[in-house]
């Protein structure tokens, strides 16, 4: 088990020059020892580089990576002892489940009573004991994969275990079973976790802290609540929730914010010395107004779906006559109260203790008044 | 009950007539043979199963098959191995991939009479590169005095002439798996053989079916290149089946023998085909079985 610290930058071509030319721009992070992580984001944003950065099949351009302390970038996997779980089920065919989990430890002369021991946790772990003698290739999908993690988590002394989607190829019910599994296993062994997904149900029910990334930068890490709370990048507001938060353009005339012309409220101090900003603010905190309130804007709904448990209405800012090119806000509704009907003109409360504030993609602090 | 359409036989007959004129009556006038004693065009005797009896008694054809079905192994022992030393060994990407690629597929590219004058010449004692360098070395190399060099310098030829072809079959083989096997045995902290072992060989499974049958039966049916090289000498030393067959149906002009040894032949090969081919069919769904990857 180690504390990894990374402080570099990764391209697969050489002589990167511009900010494109990178799989990932120059970033410093901290994997406490022990703690279950999640990298986030969309295809193609560099979570996997990093992820096989800190397991050492990628040697990173630029830059270190420190495990407790110790640089360890020119060595390999099995010098830095990482277990790493793929996207794809990896099995040995010629073996049986059993001989595939004790691979990685018969491998390192680890004596045989000890494999057997482990062997059979971990088989028990994940439910893989009724198995153990059946030749590995003739096993459905999921079983391999499970014979995958299993092999991740046989080892007791691991610096690190890396999973890449490896939940990807399971059936949804056995999705939710493993991810527990997986928490439950880390409550248990204690190891540090790190887990790729672009899930962010996954992500969010799985680490304690979640790294947000996108186009090879990290441009959040925080708990399930901090990235819901307060993304610190517009990115993380879109990615985060469904849908994803509201940005709407505001200025700041006289110390007030105008949003669509109307005045929501007062500037916080960080606000006051710029123009214009993007005011953001989640389908979940936006409420139904009375004409004319404080906070509210006007708008015309486009579109009210019933999503089953909540009502999802869609409208664009602006007075029912005026209303061409505003932005559009969405909002999260409660099914016991009226909701309005598309065509309706409905005022929108957007301003309350949970609206973020952004400049240039980046949140600014102390935006509130 | 279902109401059978005899039309079908009419729209097959097409099929059934270009069989019969390509196979079916060729192959029916070698049984015609097999089975009479042709003393000249006008005069025949039929002679029933007596020539078959005649050439299983044969000492030079059992002799002759014995020394085929050793030559073949010899060839699978060395040419399978070997083929596979060489695609590992081959690199992966980049130009160099391209340039061994081609040199390695350049033998496969020599008519077969051609390679045999080839070894012919490299063999030469005297103007040969083989020949000459062996004798330098102090060794009394003769292909076509000596037996045994005879015989080695055939499967040496058939070697350099065939392993290239294992080669690239395995090459394309080991190209077929995903880097994540790879990745995951580093991260198992297998060794290098244990690789091998666990994952490319296994992986390999198919391809080597299709080369080991590939060279079997192509090496079971030699004929060109030892009868341009040795021309089956010295004494019968490099006489194989084909070429055992061609001497009593051309040389000698012994229809019946050779007719019933043909269809002896044809029968080895059949049997030798369904084994294998049955052989790749279970591989086969049994791969299919495992499925993904």
């Amino acid at each position: 088990m180690a504390r990894i610290e990374l402080d570099l930058a990764h391209a697969y071509k050489p002589n990167p020059r511009r900010d494109e030319d990178y799989a990932l721009l120059p970033l410093k992070m901290t994997f406490e020892n022990g703690g279950a992580y999640a990298l986030l984001g969309p295809s193609g944003c560099g979570k996997t580089t990093l992820l096989n950065i800190v397991s050492g099949l990628v040697r990173p351009s630029q830059g270190r990576v420190l495990f407790d302390g110790a640089d360890v970038t020119g060595r390999t996997p099995q010098q830095r002892n990482i277990a790493q779980v793929f996207q794809f089920p990896v099995i040995y065919d010629t073996m049986t489940v059993a001989e595939n989990l004790a691979f990685p430890l018969r491998n390192r002369g680890v004596p045989a009573d000890r494999i057997a021991t482990r062997v059979g946790r971990v088989a028990e772990m994940l439910e893989l004991s009724g198995q153990l003698d059946r030749r590995a290739a003739g096993l459905a999908a999921d079983a391999k994969q499970k014979i995958s993690l299993g092999r991740g988590l046989v080892r007791e002394d691991v610096s690190a275990v890396l999973f890449d989607e490896p939940l990807t190829v399971i059936d949804p019910h056995l999705k939710w079973q493993l991810r527990r599994k997986l928490k439950q296993i880390h409550h248990e062994l204690k190891l540090t976790l790190i887990y790729v997904t672009h899930d962010q149900v996954e992500a969010l029910t799985f680490a304690e802290q979640v790294v947000v990334m996108t186009r090879g930068r990290a441009v959040q890490v925080g708990s399930a609540s901090d990235l819901f709370e307060r993304p610190q990048h517009t990115f993380v507001g879109h990615f985060i929730g469904s849908p994803g938060m509201n940005f709407l353009p505001a200025t700041i005339v006289d110390g007030q914010v105008e949003v669509a012309g109307r005045q929501v409220g007062p500037a916080g101090a960080a606000l006051q010395a710029l123009g214009a900003v993007m005011l953001g603010v989640r389908p979940e905190y936006v409420t139904l107004a009375a004409a004319g309130a404080a906070g509210a804007v006007p708008a015309v709904v486009t579109q009210a779906q019933d999503i089953g448990t909540y009502w999802l209405v869609t409208g664009r800012l602006g007075q029912s006559g005026d209303a061409g090119d505003g932005a559009l806000v969405r909002a999260r509704l409660a099914p016991h109260q009226a909701i309005p009907k598309a065509g309706d003109a409905a005022w929108f409360g957007i301003v309350g203790p949970h609206t973020c504030y952004y400049r240039d993609e980046q949140r600014v602090e102390g935006a509130t008044a | 009950m279902k109401p059978v359409n005899q039309k079908a036989w009419l729209l097959v007959l097409p099929v059934v007539l270009c069989v019969a004129f390509s196979a079916i009556l060729p192959l029916m006038t070698v049984v015609n043979y097999s089975v009479q004693d042709i003393i000249s065009p006008e005069r025949r005797v039929f002679v029933g199963t007596e020539w078959f009896k005649a050439v299983m008694r044969d000492d030079d054809l059992q002799g002759a098959l014995l020394r085929q079905i050793s030559f073949s192994l010899a060839v699978l022992a060395v040419e399978i191995p070997l083929g596979i030393a060489l695609a590992l060994s081959m690199p992966a990407k980049g130009w160099q991939a391209s340039a061994v690629l081609v040199l390695v597929a350049i033998s496969l590219l020599i008519p077969w009479n051609v390679v045999g004058t080839i070894w012919q010449i490299y063999g030469r004692t005297d103007i040969g590169l083989l020949g000459a360098a062996l004798a330098q070395l102090g060794f009394d190399y003769s292909y076509t005095g000596n037996a045994t060099h005879a015989w080695l310098t055939v499967l040496v030829m058939d070697v350099w002439h065939w392993t290239p072809l294992v080669a690239l079959l395995c090459y394309a083989g080991l190209r077929a798996i995903p880097d994540a096997y790879y990745q995951a045995a580093s991260i198992d902290g297998a060794s290098k053989l244990a690789v091998f072992r666990y994952i490319q060989l296994p992986k390999l499974r198919g391809v080597l079916m299709i080369a080991v049958l590939l060279r079997f039966m192509d090496s079971f049916m030699i004929y060109t290149e030892p009868f341009v090289l040795t021309g089956g000498g010295p004494g019968n030393a490099t006489t194989f089946l084909s070429q055992y067959l061609t001497q009593k149906a051309v040389g000698q002009f012994d229809l019946g023998p050779a007719a019933a040894f043909s269809l002896i032949y044809f029968l080895i090969i059949l049997l030798l085909c369904f084994i294998l081919y049955n052989w790749m069919q279970r591989v086969g769904t049994q791969d299919k079985e495992s499925g993904h990857g």
